[in-house]
C-alpha cells in the first residue's frame, strides 16, 4: 500500500501478548524489534499488515507481530505471500524467515519471487546455522564449519545470498545486522516503500549452535557501505561489493534499481484496482457465459 | 446401438487429426446428434500415431463404445493398424494419392480419395483432411451445410480460409456420394442444441461459474487444458492466472489466495499431486478453502502421461501426515466435472478445507457434446460463515473459535478488529500455536474435534446414492468416477440380454457415505467392483469404510479406457464363477512394438 497518507505510531502498537520465546541473546529480538519500530515509523495499520513465515526459530516471527499472519511450511513463505498479495493490494506483505527456510528447502521460490517482481519485502534472519534442529549445518555456513552435520568440517561451499539476488533481477538488496538497529530500521523502510520485491539478508547471530560467527565476530567485520561511498544505483559495484567476506563485510543497500519495473501485481489485468478479495458478487454473467457457449458450437 | 456410429481418425501426431475430429464433432452437434470423443496417443509433439475415436449417436452417449464402422486414415500407418477393426457396413476413407490401401474386412468399403485432383495440385497438404472429412461427411449422411457452417464458425475472421475449406470440403462431399455408398445406417437430425466440450474446459469454465478468481498451475499432462483455458479467458473474467515454478509452490500459492477470501483453484496429475500434499495439510489444519484437481492418469512416477488410470484414490486419501480434514470428489462424466466446481467452492467455503477433485486422463482429454442450457446455468455461490465488516468496535475475535459444528467464522485478513495467524503448527481458537509449550492435551484434543466435526456437516450436505437399474436384482456393479460411463451402458446391456443387475456410482469419496452405501448393498449377492487400477484401490476404500468386500473385481490398467464389451463380457464371466477379471486392450491397432534397448542382443543388423 502507499504509505504516503500515513501517519507514524508506536512501536507498542505492533507487540502482541504473546512474548518471543527465542533463546536469551538471539539475534531474532533485534530483528523483531525494529520490524515493528520500521511499520510504526510508517504508519502502516495492523490489519493492512500481513506477515508470512515458513518453519524455523526464526519463522516464529509472526506469532510475535500484531497483524495478520500466517505461520506457512518449511521453505514456503515466499509463494504463500505472493498468493495474499495477488488476492488483496491494500496489504503491505511481509514475508520473513531463516537462512535454512529460504535459501535451502525454498530457494527455487526464493530466485522465482524475485524474478517475478512481486510487491512485498523479504526478511531472512541468517544465522549461518539450523538452529530448531539443535545445529546442522546451512547454505550459508562457512566451508570447513564444524557442526553437528558435519563433525569433520562443512565441506560444501558457502551460498552468496547477495549475489544470488542481484543474478536474479532483484530490484533491492540490502544486508542488514541485528546488532546495529538503527541502521536495519533504515533498510526496512526502505524495503517497505520500494514498490517491488525487496530483499533483506540480516546477520542475526544464533547464540546458542553457532559459536562462530557471532556478534562479536561480526561486530568486528561489518562495514557500512554508504559510508565507504557505494552507489546503490549501481547493480555492477553491488556485485562487486557482495563478494566481500572475510575480514570486511559490507552492510547496506547494495542494490536499489532507480527506475523500478512495475512490479506483477500492478501489471496483472485481473489485479486493477482494488484487489480481488473485496469482490463479492462471485460467478459469471449471463453474457459471460453466453459468449462462452459460443465457443464450443 | 441403433442409430449410431463410431468413427476413427488416425494420423501422426502434427496430421492435423484432432482438429479434423473437432470438425466432424461440431458437424454433428450442428444436427443435434451427440458425439463422444476419446484420443489415443502419445507424449509427442511430432510423429507417432494418433487414434481419435469418435461416437455419435441421436441418443446419449456415455463412452467411446465398442467397434469402429467409419475410419479416415491420414497416413499408411493408420490403415496397417486399423483397417481389420472395421466392422460390416462400414467405410473407409483416404487419401488414395498417398495410402495404399490394405484388404478390406468383408462388407467393408473402401473408399480412396483422388485428393490432388479434388483439391488442387497447388493445395496445401493439410487440405487432404478437409477433403477426407467432406467425404466421410457424406458417407454417414450428415448435411453439408452442417459442416460448411462450422468452418464459417471457426474461420469467422478469415473468409479466404472458409472458402477454400469449404471449397475442398464439397469436393470430397460430392465425390464420395457420386462414387460411394452411403453406409447403411446414416446418421439423422435431432432438434437438440448442443455444444462440444472437453472435461478440462467444464473443470476451467465451471471453477470460473463457480466464482474462482485466482488460478495457479505448473503444465503437466493431462491438467494442461484447464491452465490454457484459464489464461486464455483470465484477463477476461478477471482471473489471475499465475504460472508458478513447480507444484509446491502452486499450492501454497492457491493457499495464500484462498487465505484472503478469494475462491482460488489449482490442478495438476499425480505426479505434481505428489509434490502438493504437504500444502494440502496446511489447507487443512489453517481451514483455508481451495480446490486442488487431479487428473489421474497412468501411474506410479511418470507412468503413462497419456493414459487413462483411476490409480491416484490411495494417494488422495493419504495427501497429508495426520488427521486432516478434506472432501475428495471424483466426478462421474465430462458434463459432471462442470456441476461439480459448483459444489466444490461451495464446500470449500463452508466448511472452510481444501476440496480434492480426482478428475482422469479420459474425462478431461476426452470431448462430449452437452445441452448448451445445461452450461447457461448461474451457479448457486454459497459463502459459509465469513466476515467481510467490521463494525468498528473492539473485541474479542477468536479466529478458530470452538464451535458445535466446528465452522468459526472467519474474518476476511484486512479488516481492523480480527487480527489473527494461522499456523501450520496446532493452534488454539485464538490461532496461538501450542507446538512449543510444555504440553497442552486438552486443547490438542478440543482443536482437533473441532476441525473433525466439519466432517459430519460435509457428509449431511451430500446428494444421496442411488441404485439405477432394477432395484431388486442381486448383483450390483459398483463404479467411482468416469467409470460411471461405460458401466452404466454395460448394466443397460446386460439387463436387455437378461442378466439382472444395477450400478451404483459413487462420487463423493470423503466423507464416504458409509450407511447409505451400506444400505445399498446389504444383501446384495454379487456385489463387483469395476476401476481402473491393478490394486483394487476403490474396492479397498469401500471395505474400510463400510466391512463391505466385493465379490468380485473387474479391473484394467493397460492404459487404454474401459470399452462397454470389456465390462458386458467380464461381468459374465464373474457370474460363471470367476472373483477377478483383468480385462485388457487386444485388438492389433493398440500394439506398438519398439526397437530394442541398449542390453538387448542385436539379433539383426537391420536395427
Amino acid at each position: 500500500m502507499s504509505t504516503a497518507t500515513l501517519v507514524a505510531r508506536e512501536a507498542k502498537q505492533y507487540k502482541p501478548e504473546v512474548p518471543p520465546d527465542w533463546c536469551p541473546g538471539c539475534g531474532d529480538y533485534g530483528v523483531l524489534t525494529v520490524l515493528q519500530r520500521a511499520v510504526a515509523e510508517l504508519g502502516i495499520p495492523n490489519e493492512k499488515l500481513m506477515v508470512v513465515s515458513g518453519i524455523g526459530c526464526s519463522s516464529n516471527l509472526p506469532g510475535f507481530f500484531k497483524s495478520y499472519g500466517m505461520h506457512s511450511l518449511h521453505g514456503r513463505s515466499l509463494p504463500v505471500a505472493t498468493g495474499t498479495k495477488m488476492a488483496n493490494h491494500e496489504m503491505t506483505v511481509i514475508a520473513c524467515g531463516g537462512d535454512g527456510d529460504g535459501f535451502g528447502i525454498g530457494q527455487g521460490h526464493f530466485i522465482h519471487s524475485m524474478r517475478r517482481n512481486v510487491n512485498m519485502t523479504y526478511i531472512v534472519m541468517d544465522n549461518e546455522i539450523y538452529g530448531l534442529t539443535t545445529g546442522q549445518t546451512s547454505p550459508t555456513s562457512e566451508k570447513g564449519m564444524k557442526t553437528k552435520s558435519t563433525p569433520n568440517g562443512n565441506p560444501e561451499g558457502q551460498l552468496n545470498p547477495i549475489a544470488l539476488a542481484l543474478a536474479a533481477g532483484c530490484g533491492f538488496v540490502a544486508r542488514g545486522f541485528s546488532g546495529d538497529i538503527n541502521h536495519l530500521k533504515s533498510l526496512y523502510t526502505q524495503a517497505i516503500q520500494y514498490p517491488g520485491f525487496a530483499f533483506i539478508d540480516v546477520f542475526s547471530p544464533c547464540v546458542t549452535f553457532n559459536k562462530q560467527n557471532t556478534f562479536g565476530w561480526f561486530k568486528e567485520r561489518v562495514y557500512k557501505l554508504e559510508e565507504k561511498g557505494h552507489n546503490p544505483g549501481d547493480w555492477a559495484s553491488g556485485m562487486e561489493r557482495s563478494k566481500e567476506w572475510g575480514t570486511q563485510i559490507p552492510i547496506g543497500v547494495f542494490y536499489k534499481n532507480p527506475t523500478p519495473q512495475p512490479s506483477i501485481d500492478a501489471e496483472d489485468p485481473a489485479l486493477q484496482g482494488k484487489g480481488l478479495a473485496t469482490i463479492q458478487n462471485l460467478g459469471l454473467t449471463k453474457d459471460q457465459r453466453k459468449k462462452l457457449i459460443e465457443e464450443y458450437i | 446401438m441403433e442409430n449410431e456410429i463410431i468413427v476413427g481418425i488416425g494420423g501422426a501426431a502434427g496430421d492435423g487429426g484432432a482438429s479434423t475430429a473437432d470438425n466432424l464433432a461440431l458437424t454433428c452437434a450442428r444436427q443435434g446428434l451427440n458425439v463422444y470423443n476419446y484420443t489415443s496417443y502419445q507424449s509427442l509433439i511430432r510423429g507417432g500415431h494418433s487414434w481419435i475415436r469418435q461416437r455419435i449417436s441421436a441418443g446419449k452417449v456415455t463412452n467411446v463404445g465398442d467397434q469402429v464402422q467409419g475410419m479416415i486414415a491420414l497416413n499408411q500407418d493408420t490403415m496397417d493398424r486399423h483397417l481389420q477393426e472395421l466392422k460390416s457396413g462400414g467405410v473407409c476413407v483416404y487419401n488414395g494419392d498417398k495410402v495404399k490401401p490394405g484388404k478390406a474386412p468383408e462388407g467393408v468399403q473402401l473408399c480412396p480419395l483422388p485428393v490432388f485432383e479434388l483439391a488442387g495440385k497447388d493445395a496445401l497438404p493439410i487440405m487432404q483432411n478437409t477433403v477426407a472429412l467432406g467425404a466421410l461427411t457424406g458417407l454417414l449422411g450428415l448435411e453439408f451445410e452442417s459442416l460448411s457452417s462450422v468452418f464459417e464458425h471457426t474461420f469467422k475472421k478469415k473468409p479466404q480460409v472458409v472458402k477454400a475449406n469449404i471449397e475442398a470440403a464439397k469436393s470430397g462431399f460430392d465425390f464420395a456420394k457420386k462414387t460411394y455408398k452411403v453406409v447403411s445406417n446414416p446418421l439423422g437430425k435431432t432438434g437438440a442444441k448442443l455444444a462440444m466440450v472437453h472435461g478440462n474446459n467444464m473443470l476451467a469454465f465451471g471453477a470460473a461459474n463457480a466464482g474462482c478468481k485466482v488460478y495457479c498451475a505448473y503444465p503437466m499432462s493431462p491438467a494442461t487444458g484447464v491452465l490454457h483455458w484459464m489464461a486464455g479467458h483470465g484477463k477476461d473474467l478477471g482471473i489471475c492466472v499465475r504460472q508458478v515454478e513447480d507444484e509446491i509452490g502452486v499450492a501454497n500459492m492457491t493457499i495464500g489466495a484462498g487465505q484472503m477470501g478469494v475462491r482460488a483453484m489449482c490442478a495438476t496429475s499425480g505426479g505434481g499431486f505428489a509434490l502438493m500434499t504437504e500444502a494440502i495439510g496446511m489447507a487443512s489444519i489453517m481451514e483455508i478453502p481451495v480446490v486442488m484437481i487431479n487428473v489421474m492418469r497412468g501411474g506410479p512416477s511418470t507412468g503413462l502421461p497419456t493414459k487413462q488410470e483411476q490409480g491416484d484414490l490411495n494417494q488422495a486419501i493419504g495427501a497429508s501426515q495426520g488427521d486432516f480434514q478434506r472432501v475428495i470428489i471424483a466426478p462421474t462424466s465430462i458434463a459432471d466435472c462442470y456441476t461439480t466446481m459448483e459444489e466444490a467452492f461451495n464446500y470449500a467455503e463452508k466448511y472452510q478445507m481444501p476440496v480434492l477433485i480426482l478428475s482422469d486422463l479420459l474425462m478431461s482429454e476426452g470431448h462430449m457434446t452437452l445441452e448448451t442450457s445445461f452450461l447457461d446455468r448461474q451457479f448457486k455461490i454459497e459463502r459459509g460463515e465469513m466476515i467481510f465488516e467490521d463494525d468498528g468496535k473492539p473485541k474479542t475475535y477468536l479466529r478458530y473459535k470452538d464451535t458445535p459444528s466446528g465452522v468459526s467464522p472467519r474474518a476476511i485478513p484486512g479488516l481492523p478488529n480480527h487480527l489473527y495467524v494461522s499456523a501450520t503448527d496446532e493452534h488454539d481458537e485464538d490461532g496461538v500455536t501450542i507446538s512449543d509449550v510444555y504440553t497442552d492435551p486438552i486443547t490438542r484434543k478440543k482443536v482437533v474435534d473441532k476441525r473433525e466435526r466439519k466432517m459430519a456437516g460435509v457428509l449431511n450436505e451430500l446428494p444421496k446414492p442411488t441404485l439405477v437399474g432394477p432395484a431388486d436384482a442381486d448383483t450390483t456393479i459398483v463404479t467411482y468416477g468416469s467409470t460411471w460411463g461405460v458401466a452404466s451402458e454395460a448394466v443397460e446391456r446386460l439387463n436387455k440380454e437378461g442378466i439382472k443387475c444395477n450400478h451404483l456410482s459413487v462420487k463423493y469419496l470423503v466423507p464416504f457415505q458409509e450407511k447409505e452405501v451400506t444400505e445399498l448393498l446389504k444383501n446384495k449377492k454379487k456385489i463387483i467392483v469395476v476401476e481402473m487400477n491393478k490394486g483394487g484401490q476403490f474396492a479397498r476404500h469401500l471395505r474400510a469404510e463400510t466391512g463391505i468386500t466385493a465379490h468380485a473385481n473387474v479391473r484394467k490398467y493397460d492404459g487404454e479406457p474401459f470399452e462397454p464389451k470389456h465390462v458386458v463380457n467380464a461381468i459374465k464371466e464373474v457370474l460363471k464363477g470367476k472373483n477377478l477379471v483383468e480385462v485388457s486392450s487386444i485388438e492389433p491397432g493398440w500394439r506398438t512394438p519398439h526397437p530394442p534397448g541398449p542390453g538387448v542382443l542385436s539379433t539383426s543388423s537391420t536395427h
